[in-house]
């Protein structure tokens, strides 16, 4: 590869710095120009969830765990750090560090229990840790989580340069700070030797052990890095929406960012990101399309389904499994194969190519 | 061919006499289980297998099975929470039609294995080594086949009970042509009158077994242990092998006569 | 007393509603090794189709609740033939589709019939309530009861005297060797989907009854429970299921009564993780 090609991902970056000075219309994409603070907050969530989307990859797609579990993490930053600050009367920075060990902490204790068992059983039992997670939010023990009003941040605690609408570019710059942190941290763990013991428990595990190495530590070790960065994450959700709410810790938010990660291609480096960003952006205009006059005036055949933007992401997820394997990153190279193998038909008869003795390919 | 990633099987081409037992052979490695699993439609595969004539290496597993094959896989593929009698009829095949096999045969296989009689209702996971072998080879007795694939029966199992399952293969031939994997060569040497040897994916011997095991430096190249050889003559791209097929795929062309 | 007697059968009656559910995903599982994250879906498809029938369309109640299994039962078959089938090669991607059915259908039908609990029709022959040994118990848990009562019996008969039961117990153990001995076993996978379906379903409709009423979502929050059966009863074992299913609905409402709302829910989490511990493999491992 170009080694200035390498460099490629810097210019979007400058790109997403510069965006809150733009006043750049974009119709149909953002409601109003691309400096606005609605649009800043959209594109910020979007972000987010993009970053969340590759951390949570880095166990799905780099080492092969389906974890489904995951929000409970991204819960644990969330209200760890609001918490902090209500509860323990800790300033945002100190309450932010509390959220995030509260989150690696707990990573670490959850998942040194459910990586003791492999395949559908972990995911199972991630779902269950997860479920209690959420049940334990919804139920307000001692009134502490605010049940199913959740808990706003005081105001009186966070850096006056994080309130108020006049600065959505600080919480949006924010954000774009957290995906560069997630994907480097990604890009850097996946790249370490303990990243290609990951990706040879993903092909199969059993190799791993036969070369007499442990899986569980290196899992563990996945589980923990994935659970913080989302942890992370919750910090940067608490900012750019002032509170937590117990919607955050429910199931349905796992299955979303496995929503995005499979939409986006499992995996891959920008995949996630890409499928984290259109699936927030869709669910965000899903919702105005679904409350839209467009849509009111339809015949009910069409308007049920179309009115409900769940239904709408999970018959897309169905599509995307199907036509789609290998997700929204996987699809340049699905198109360059089908256009070469129409190009060149194979003549048959040709002698097979002669195998490169034990490679596995 | 890719079998977790450790294996690759390419060129094998051989066929199964049409009378008697036919022994495939070949180091550990070699390819010899991968490929009566390609054969059974138990591993993706490409080329041509041809039964009595008709091609059946498009067909999915069960339809391979219902042309008229018998396997005894190499684990032997008993369920051990069934009892005898429950995988023996697990095995019973129905027939449409009617014109061709009949009944289930019990009174052959519990000729051969009086003892599958006396443990019908017992769990063939608590069975021993041995027993479980005749479960297994009785499975493909209840039949009437056209072809009985045995991989590696004799394996780990004690010599008198080998030559209890050698002497019932042999019986089984007189009906039946078998295709036996086998690395115990005395008892190659006992049953098989033709052999094919696969060596790294491949074939590299076919021929008559007595001639192929008088040849000792033959033998010891094919068969034998020590260091890895690397075989004479280049690759075979089997004749009617569909040209540039990604290596994932075995390329197997076996032909049994009727 | 009589506390102890109403949580009981309070209990045994919710574990009758998970068994209904966790059955036919344990049977699922163990055969095909599909994690079916649309079974939630296929229970509320049942008790929106027995509410319907009951409500809209005046059927009476004992029309509505086979109508409404049958519904589910043809949802589940569905399912599986257009999109479980064409994915057989890639186990993964059919837990993802099932996933993306589960999200779907709870909100098709909140699109349909809105977000709030409908009033579930209650025959008066079910409506009243029994006394037993000094305590008042509504008649629907003893339905529930019977209902998983005669599921177990049928399936464990199903199971131990039929050529597709002896298919389905060998399919457990090795699906392959199964194929190898010249059974088609696709024919098995959509029988265990019909079977869990109508399973699924009439625990919608009975469901119905014992809570007094249908929402989109009360199929995904009991999926949850039922998971966390199958893992204890361990995966491919009815009886297991069974013996799971009490334990969790007993443990569930006397600990909830008598530690505080919650509690129970999270007690059921806590004992999956400590038997995972002590038994990876679930209470029998085995299919019985």
């Amino acid at each position: 590869m170009h080694a200035a090609l390498r460099w490629w991902p810097i210019a979007p970056l400058i790109t997403l710095l510069v965006a809150p000075y733009s006043a750049l219309p974009v119709p149909g994409l953002l409601d109003g120009p691309l400096g606005s603070p609605g649009s800043l907050q959209l594109i910020a969530l979007c972000l987010l969830y993009g970053a969340l989307a590759t951390g949570y990859d880095l166990l799905l797609g780099r080492t092969g765990l389906l974890s489904f579990g995951h929000a409970l993490y991204f819960a644990t930053g969330l209200y760890g750090t609001d918490l902090g600050m209500l509860e323990l009367r800790l300033p945002f920075a100190a309450a932010a560090a509390f959220g995030v060990a509260c989150t690696a902490l707990l990573a670490l204790l959850l998942g040194s229990v459910s990586l003791r068992v492999t395949g559908i059983g972990f995911s199972m039992v991630t779902l269950a840790f997860a479920q209690a997670g959420a049940i334990l939010v919804q139920r307000n023990p001692g009134g502490v989580t605010g049940g199913e009003e959740g808990r706003s941040a005081p105001a009186e605690l966070l850096p006056s340069g994080l309130l108020g609408i006049e600065n959505t570019a600080n919480l949006y710059w924010i954000a774009v700070g957290y995906l560069v942190l997630t994907v480097a941290a990604v890009h850097w763990a996946v790249h370490s030797p303990a990243g290609r013991v990951w990706e040879g428990i993903k092909e199969n595990e059993r190799r791993v052990e036969v070369l007499g190495l442990r899986p569980y530590g290196y899992k563990l070790v996945a589980f923990v890095l994935s659970g913080a960065l989302a942890g992370v994450g919750g910090v940067v959700y608490l900012l750019l929406t002032g509170g937590a709410t117990p919607q955050a810790a429910g199931s349905d938010a796992t299955l979303a960012l496995l929503v995005m990660v499979v939409l986006g291609g499992t995996g891959t480096r920008w995949g996630p990101l890409l499928g984290g960003v259109l699936y927030t952006w869709a669910g965000h205009r899903l919702g105005d399309l679904a409350n839209s006059n467009a849509v009111a005036d339809l015949p009910a055949v069409l308007r049920v389904p179309l009115s409900q933007p769940l239904f709408l992401l999970g018959a897309l997820f169905v599509a995307v499994v199907y036509l789609l394997p290998g997700g929204l990153a996987g699809l340049p190279a699905r198109i360059r194969a089908a256009r070469s193998a129409r190009s060149v038909r194979t003549p048959t008869g040709v002698p097979a190519a002669r195998p490169t003795g034990g490679t596995p390919a | 061919m890719v079998i977790d990633g450790l294996h690759i099987l390419h060129g094998v081409d051989f066929d199964v006499a049409s009378a008697g037992v036919t022994a495939l052979l070949g180091r550990n490695g070699a390819g010899k289980t991968t490929t009566v699993k390609a054969v059974m439609g138990l591993v993706p595969r490409t080329g041509s297998i041809r039964l009595s004539g008709a091609e059946i290496s498009s067909l999915s597993t069960h339809l391979v099975v219902r042309h008229g094959i018998g396997y005894a896989p190499e684990d032997r593929g008993i369920f051990a929470g069934l009892t005898v009698a429950e995988n023996l009829r697990l095995a019973e095949r129905e027939v449409r039609g009617g014109a061709e096999a009949g009944e289930p045969n019990y009174a052959l296989v519990h000729e051969l294995f009086p003892e599958l009689k006396a443990r019908a209702g017992q769990l063939a996971g608590t069975l021993s080594g041995g027993q479980q072998q005749m479960v297994a080879i009785g499975r493909t007795l209840l039949n009437r086949n056209r072809l009985i694939i045995a991989d590696e029966p004799t394996k780990g199992l004690a010599p008198k009970i080998v030559s209890e399952v050698a002497e019932v293969l042999a019986r089984a031939a007189e009906a039946v042509p078998v295709l036996l994997v086998e690395q115990n060569l005395a008892l190659v040497r006992r049953l098989a009158g033709t052999c094919a040897v696969l060596a790294d994916g491949r074939t590299a011997h076919r021929g008559d077994t007595a001639e192929l095991l008088a040849d000792e430096e033959a033998a010891r190249r094919l068969l034998g242990v020590g260091s890895r050889h690397p075989l004479a003559g280049g690759p075979r791209s089997s004749s009617t092998s569909s040209a540039a097929s990604p290596a994932a795929t075995p390329v197997v062309t076996t032909e049994v006569r009727p | 007393m009589d506390t102890v007697v109403l949580l009981s059968c309070t209990g045994l009656g919710l574990g009758a509603l998970y068994f209904l559910v966790a059955s036919g995903l344990s049977l699922i599982f163990g055969l095909m090794d599909v994690l079916n994250f649309a079974h939630g879906a296929l229970l509320s498809i049942g008790a929106y189709a027995t509410w319907w029938a009951g409500t809209e369309a005046g059927f009476s109640f004992w029309l509505a609740v086979p109508f409404g299994t049958l519904v589910g039962t043809a949802a589940a078959v569905m399912l599986e033939l257009f999109l479980i089938r064409p994915l057989y090669s890639r186990p993964r991607d059919q837990i993802l589709a099932t996933v993306g059915v589960g999200l779907a259908v709870p909100a098709l039908l909140m699109g349909i019939w809105g977000a709030d609990a409908r009033p579930f029709p209650q025959p008066a022959l079910l409506a009243g309530t029994w006394h037993v040994l000094g305590a008042t118990v509504p008649v629907n848990r003893f339905v529930l009861l019977a209902a998983a009562a005669l599921l177990l019996l049928t399936l464990r008969l199903f199971l131990a005297r039929t050529r597709y039961g002896l298919i389905v117990r060998a399919g457990v153990e090795d699906r392959a060797m199964v194929t190898a001995l010249g059974i088609d076993v696709r024919r098995a996978f959509t029988l265990v989907f019909a079977i869990g379906g109508a399973a699924a379903a009439l625990g919608g409709a009975l469901g119905g009854l014992y809570f007094g009423s249908v929402n989109p979502g009360q199929g995904t929050s009991l999926l949850i429970f039922a998971f966390v059966v199958v893992v204890m009863g361990g995966m491919g074992s009815v009886t297991g299921a069974a013996a799971a299913s009490a334990g969790v609905g007993l443990v569930q409402q006397f600990a909830n009564y008598y530690t505080g709302t919650g509690l129970g829910d999270l007690s059921v989490v806590v004992l999956l993780a400590v038997l995972l511990l002590v038994r990876p493999r679930g209470l029998t491992g085995r299919l019985a």
